[in-house]
């Protein structure tokens, strides 16, 4: 407050102000706000079922109710439905209150079948407590109770159990309203309502397990937690998920230090209590068998166990020996961007300073160019409350499931209209205000005509304008798009910028120092340096090219070029199998430290478990090596790491431990990145090659951490080459039938699917699926990649 | 086989332009298709949601929400006793229990060449003509089980044909609503108000 505000007499009358009294307690409410909201910010916890602060109110199960005076008399009024009056006198603790919870509570129990004892619920369940606070202790039903088959599958991830279920309507709202997917519904009347799908289409929601949490009985239930603790056994932290970049707030919960359950956690500026499923289910991966459990140097042909010891010291040979054949230049290390700033930070320290190479980066080929991180950056926040999103990048659902619900919630309520540039029709093409779609390559083609236009004009006019960019394409270079929000920034002037990058933490990553320093190769660089026999020592940091990289054979020559390769990783994947050494790292909620979301978001991350066998994280390993090679970083614990950040790298000054507790700081632009070099876009012809390739990504693909959570793996689709319907007849094929795509590279046999989701003389297919491999047709140093198609 | 015919699809199209939004038209259209098969099938049920925009397990909770809306086959006639009071005092128990003799079937069940379905209904607002009962909505006042054999008589032999449609037929006359008085489908935040509205209903 300034001085002035201070000595001022005057009463400023607050307009959105609301006088009530809440139990004869006086009480500043605002203007519009429910009862039952106030109530809770008086400090008076109305009892509830139905409502949920993030859902349409719908008065469904009448908990709520309570007795409000607005001047002509008290009345029993829904506190979810109704908004304060100005002199309100509310009673939430009147006898008739009272006697209406205790009358609900026995309605809903009495078709209840008090399960509790092998309920999943029970210890946390919401109608268990509030029985127990306001219901009437016992109960004159003593007629049969409703039957049910249960549980039933709604879903290969939940499971539902009608007799339970008090008919909120949380779970059916959530799936219309929040996820857009209405798949589950009321079905019937009265007596008989329950919940079902419709047969044969079920509960495939990539937020499904949002309902889970948010059911008030144990009515749906996840089969990843299904019978494995009891509520009071479980110890919580408060974590970030880095499964994309959307960095969702969650808890982890675990018991006897095993990893059971993570739920969302309502930060306001990211998630607002939201999760995907990939994000919810996935750290299953991190109790994996499969998990690499201690070092592995290679002896002759075999990957063997070894000690730390000697495996940093086969590490550190391995770079001496580069460093002599080859200099700092012929080491490269790539990746860090699925582990914590301070493992990304370590690495690049140990990159940069110990080994002295340029080439270090945290991209696999699939983004766009760092320097979109140094444009005007926008926040989540800004973005679902700008009048126009222009979204210039991948499906969003797919690719940042959590970021989709954003925007979509800001486009159906008519918040923000979406200017859609896409490839084929994603996720958000029917909330768009406009799609406007585009052959791969055309992007500045297609942002110019768009600009030309009046209606975009005067909408791009109307108020604040975010550009969300990222990569929609892994078969063309990103020079395109690069191009093509270039000429949206500058025909929008203070138009800001939401990177849509995908891996985990790769905007910390990049943020803090994994990216090339002068004269340094970026990743492709690296694997074309690797497969002419130029990379004396190539270090992998979580990275897996061989299935990351979309021109899988480039990565193939890269990894076999290189003369010696270091894995550090959680599983020994296709490409830590080619490794001279292994160095297990520790897995998500096995370390603590700090993440960093697209928006630039730090927030805090928990170590919930003790880490599998040998395990270490990252960053202990970086530290390690540099001992090992001579240098001391002089880290003794994660801290040191966090506030070495916070000392060194521009921008992180605020980013203090304290700060990132809770819904974390924003770390400030870092200037030092360059901002993004102008390309020139060559679209070649397309001579025989008719069909322009556009490969993405699906949400459930074979990264490890889907791949590895049993829950998860069979949610992959086939790898298939998508047409348009029309597009299938000219090929002469028919839908399921298999056809062969070539491109300059080599010809790849795959399944044909018709989608009309797809442009017409363009071919999608989904990238990293179990089938074929699509990398095997791009190449990445082309523009755009064409292929042919053929009957077999 | 059982989604809407070709000629109803088209009938669903115009219907749908009579709102501002297509999902209103949702009853409607399971009317058609109640017409068209004499129940409603999951198929239907597939074929409208498509038709309005809306998801299959959406159409399939407002379809199962009313009574009136069949999910398994019925016979070409729809029998409903009332039960509740007035009926009942005037004797339904006793026309029940007829019907379900000369029938050969139990409330719930239908006949087995396919003619009728017997239910039980409460209250069907005609409690002045007690005890009532319908057949297909069609009303039948002040019953008696001689009237319901003669009813059921005449129903077989098809001499009442012109005046009771079979099951799921609503009504014989079409109504027609001119393309220039449907509200036409429009987003929602931008409501198209229909001509009639804007002339103060002179046209
Ligand atoms: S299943 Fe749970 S969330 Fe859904 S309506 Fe029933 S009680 Fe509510
Ligand atoms: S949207 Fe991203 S950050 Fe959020 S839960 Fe899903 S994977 Fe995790
Ligand atoms: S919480 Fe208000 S009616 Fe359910
Ligand atoms: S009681 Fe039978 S019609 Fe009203």
């Amino acid at each position: 407050m300034s001085d002035t505000a201070e000595t001022t007499e005057e009463v400023v009358v607050d307009p959105n102000a609301v006088n009530i009294t809440i139990n004869g307690v006086p009480h500043v409410a605002r203007k519009g706000q429910l009862v039952i909201d106030a109530a809770a910010d008086a400090g008076e916890y109305i009892p509830r079922f139905c409502y949920h602060e993030r859902m349409t109110p719908v008065g469904k199960c009448r908990m709520c109710l309570v007795e409000c005076d607005s001047g002509r008399g008290p009345a029993v009024t829904v506190s979810c439905m109704v908004p304060v009056a100005p002199d309100m006198k509310v009673d939430t603790e009147s006898p008739t209150t009272k006697r209406m919870q205790e009358g609900i509570l026995e309605l809903l129990l009495a078709n209840h079948p008090l399960d509790c004892p092998v309920c999943d619920k029970g210890g946390e369940c919401p109608l268990q407590d509030q029985a127990f606070s306001h219901g009437p202790g016992e109960s004159r039903y003593v007629e049969e109770k409703r039957h049910y088959e249960k549980p039933i599958a709604i879903s290969d991830l939940v499971f539902l159990d009608r007799e339970r279920c008090i008919l909120c309507d949380r779970c059916t709202r959530f799936a219309d309203e929040v996820a857009g997917d209405a798949l589950i519904h009321f079905n019937s009347r009265g007596n008989n309502t329950h919940i079902t799908t419709f047969p044969d289409e079920p509960f495939a929601s990539y937020f499904s397990g949002n309902t889970v949490q948010i059911c008030p009985v144990g009515a749906l239930t996840a089969k990843p937690y299904r019978f494995k603790a009891r509520p009071w056994d479980l110890a919580q932290q408060e974590s970030t998920c880095t499964t994309c970049s959307v960095g969702c707030r969650t808890v982890v919960q675990t018991s006897r230090d095993e990893l059971l359950r993570v739920m969302g956690v309502d930060s306001d500026p990211v998630n607002h209590g939201w999760l995907c499923d990939r994000g919810r289910f996935d750290f299953e991966s991190v109790k994996s068998e499969h998990r690499v459990q201690q070092p592995l140097v290679r002896v002759g042909a075999d990957l063997q166990p070894a000690t730390w010891n000697s495996a940093i010291a086969a590490a550190a040979a391995l770079i001496t020996e580069a460093l002599a054949a080859g200099g700092a230049g012929s080491v490269a290390v790539l990746g860090g961007a699925r582990g914590t700033n301070e493992d990304a930070f370590a690495w690049a320290r140990l990159g940069h300073e110990v080994i002295g190479t340029p080439n270090v980066y945290a991209q696999m080929g699939d983004g766009l160019p760092a320097g979109l991180l140094a444009l005007p950056r926008a926040t989540i926040d800004q973005m679902a409350s700008a009048a126009t999103v222009v979204l210039l990048g991948p499906d969003l659902k797919e690719e940042l499931p959590v970021l989709y619900l954003r925007l979509r919630a800001a486009a159906e309520k008519g918040r923000t209209r979406v200017i859609e540039f896409a490839p084929r029709h994603t996720g958000l093409t029917s909330y768009a205000w406009k799609h406007i779609g585009y052959e791969p390559g055309t992007q500045v083609q297609a942002m110019k005509s768009a600009l030309a236009d009046e209606a975009v004009a005067a909408q791009l006019a109307a108020g604040p304008v975010v550009v969300v960019a990222g990569r929609a394409n892994l078969a063309e270079s990103s020079a395109a798009t690069v191009a093509a929000v270039r000429e949206v920034l500058a025909a929008v002037p203070g138009a800001t910028v939401l990177p849509a990058f995908r891996r985990g933490n790769v905007v910390g990553a990049l943020q803090v120092g994994m990216r090339p320093r002068p004269g340094g190769l970026d990743t492709r660089g690296t694997l074309q340096a690797a497969a002419a026999g130029k990379i004396e020592c190539l270090v992998l940091v979580g990275a897996d090219p061989l299935s990351d990289f979309p021109d899988t054979d480039l990565a193939r020559r890269g990894l076999a070029g290189a003369t010696r390769i270091i894995a550090v990783d959680t599983f020994v994947t296709e490409s830590a199998a080619r490794a001279n050494v292994v160095l297990a790292a520790s897995a998500y909620a096995e370390k603590s430290g700090t993440h960093t979301n697209l928006e630039g978001r730090v927030t805090s991350l928990a170590a919930a478990v003790t880490p599998a066998g040998n395990c270490r994280a990252d960053w202990m390993i970086a530290a390690d090596l540099a001992l090992e090679l001579g240098t001391d970083l002089g880290y003794g614990s994660v801290a040191d790491v966090t506030s070495d950040i916070a000392a060194k790298v521009a921008g992180h000054a605020g980013v203090t431990p304290d700060a990132v507790a809770g819904d974390g700081v924003l770390a400030e632009v870092n200037p030092q990145l360059d901002p993004m070099n102008q390309v020139e876009v060559q679209v070649g012809e397309r001579n025989a090659y008719e069909y322009r390739l556009v490969v993405s990504r699906v949400l459930y693909d074979q990264a490890v951490g889907t791949a590895m959570s049993p829950s998860l793996a069979h949610l992959t689709r086939a790898s298939a080459v998508h047409l348009h319907p029309l597009d299938i007849e000219r090929v002469g094929t028919t839908d399921g039938a298999r056809v062969k795509v070539s491109s300059t590279r080599t010809s790849v046999v795959f399944g044909v699917v018709a989608d009309p989701s797809v442009l017409r003389g363009t071919a999608w297919v989904p990238f990293n699926q179990p089938g074929p491999e699509v990398g095997e047709l791009i190449d990445c140093f082309a523009a755009v990649n064409d292929v042919r198609i053929e009957t077999i | 086989m059982s989604r809407l015919n070709e000629a109803n699809t088209l009938l669903a199209k115009e219907i749908i332009g009579r709102y501002p939004k297509a999902r209103s038209a949702t009853i409607p259209l399971l009317h058609l298709s109640q017409q068209q098969n004499g129940h409603i099938t999951n198929d239907a049920i597939a074929h409208i949601a498509e038709l309005v925009g809306a998801t299959s397990a959406e159409v399939l909770g407002t379809c199962t929400f009313y009574e009136m809306f069949k999910m398994e086959p019925v016979g070409k006639y729809l029998v409903n006793i009332c039960g509740t009071m007035s009926c009942q005092l005037l004797g339904a128990d006793e026309l029940m229990h007829h019907a379900e003799h000369s029938l050969g079937v139990k409330a719930g069940g239908t006949t087995a060449d396919g003619m009728f379905t017997l239910e039980h209904a409460e209250c069907q607002a005609a409690c002045t003509e007690a005890p009532n009962m319908q057949v297909n909505y069609r009303h039948c006042h002040r019953m008696t089980t001689e009237k319901f054999d003669q009813l059921i008589d005449d129903l077989r032999a098809g001499r009442l044909d012109g005046d009771i449609p079979q099951h799921g037929t609503l009504a014989r006359v079409r109504q027609v609503i001119p393309a220039e008085k449907a509200a036409g489908v429009a987003l929602p935040d931008v409501p198209v108000e229909p001509a009639w509205m804007a002339d103060g209903g002179k046209s």
